[in-house]
């Protein structure tokens, strides 16, 4: 839910990472953190658990400059990826603009994604929100592991379990390494902006 | 989906914050939405916050109280205290989709600052029912 700032000729953009748990979502924000430092005027903002996993979100405020005039500052989040915390990632995602599904290309983990989806579903379907009307993209992540022997799905299976009935743009990605995590951001940040632009202007 | 104010709505609602709350000694408020986006913010220019961060936590914070509300059986908790030493903060909920955050020194009780926010509730429910729920 973007809200425009007449007065201020602001437009604030809410976009969500969202996945399985250690999937990857905070270390994208932390890689997007230290590559735009200039272009963030705060400090991130985590809430972790002892164990240094995602306890309820990160916050990661990002100005992209003008567009039609106005200033867009989007706001990044993450949600907690582990099951238990279902209440908190439909907390986060009150008022989504645009979601970046974060997947973890792990052989082991097929079945977390394919959960993890369904329930990004069903927290949408909670603000009458869903997948085939809202801006996103999807994020293979851990792709470096390959070279390390670990086996991983091959791109293919991955579009087949996740991205079959949406056909959405996705990032084979390292987010560890970087690779990829820019062009993440980029496309949603773009598609978000075009459907907000779409309905203003 | 997005929604919009414009100049004069906005000017509107930052009299009534100005007039209500940081002429009286408050000294910073902020009007967000439960996203977390800011709608406005005014201070008595002493001190500078990291309101974008601030805003993503009240919201968050907000959120998460809500829900303890309802496993113990309340609708809601309309409002929320957090007090420092030095630096109070007080949320306030205006409707389903708005919060009004104020930041306070040890100079206003707690009473009074209750009795001007509630005021200033009344005043900005009228301003921002035009943002109804079809709208957001």
């Amino acid at each position: 839910m973007a809200f425009v700032n007449l007065k201020n000729k602001l437009i604030q953009v809410k976009i969500v990472y969202y996945g399985p748990g250690r999937g990857g979502k905070t270390t994208n924000l932390e890689y997007i953190n230290r590559k735009f430092q200039h272009r963030i005027n705060s400090e991130m903002v985590t809430v972790k658990t002892h164990g240094d996993r995602t306890l309820f979100f990160d916050f990661l405020p990002f100005d992209v400059g003008l567009v039609n005039g106005y200033q867009i500052k989007i706001q990044l989040y993450t949600v907690p990826g582990q099951v238990k915390y279902d209440a908190t990632r439909r907390l986060v995602l009150r008022g989504v603009d645009g979601i970046v599904f974060v997947a973890d290309g792990m052989v082991v983990r097929r079945d977390t994604n394919i959960q993890s989806l369904r329930n990004l579903q069903e927290n949408l379907a909670s603000y009458k929100k869903n997948l085939r009307t809202l801006p996103w993209v999807l994020q293979y992540n851990k792709m470096d592991l390959r070279e390390q022997g670990i086996p991983m799905m091959p791109i293919e299976m991955l579009e087949q379990d996740l991205n079959l009935e949406f056909r959405r743009p996705y990032f084979p990605a390292s987010a560890l390494e970087g690779t990829n995590v820019v062009a993440t951001l980029k496309k949603i940040i773009t598609l978000t902006i075009a459907s907000i632009r779409e309905e203003l202007f | 989906m997005s929604y919009t104010l414009d100049q004069k709505q906005l000017d509107k609602i930052e009299d009534v914050l100005k007039s209500e709350l940081i002429d009286n000694g408050v000294r910073c408020v902020f009007l967000i939405d439960m996203a977390g986006n800011i709608i406005t913010n005014l201070d008595n220019g002493e001190k500078q916050h990291d309101i974008y961060s601030l805003a993503a936590l009240a919201a968050g914070n907000f959120g998460a109280v809500s829900a303890m509300a309802k496993i113990i059986g309340e609708n809601e908790f309309s409002l929320l205290f957090h007090k420092g030493k030095k630096e109070n903060i007080h949320f306030n909920k205006i409707s389903s989709e708005f919060l009004l955050i104020t930041i306070f020194g040890n100079e206003i009780s707690l009473g009074f600052l209750r009795m001007k926010v509630a005021e200033s509730v009344e005043h900005l429910k009228g301003l921002l029912e035009p943002l109804s729920r079809e709208h957001l």
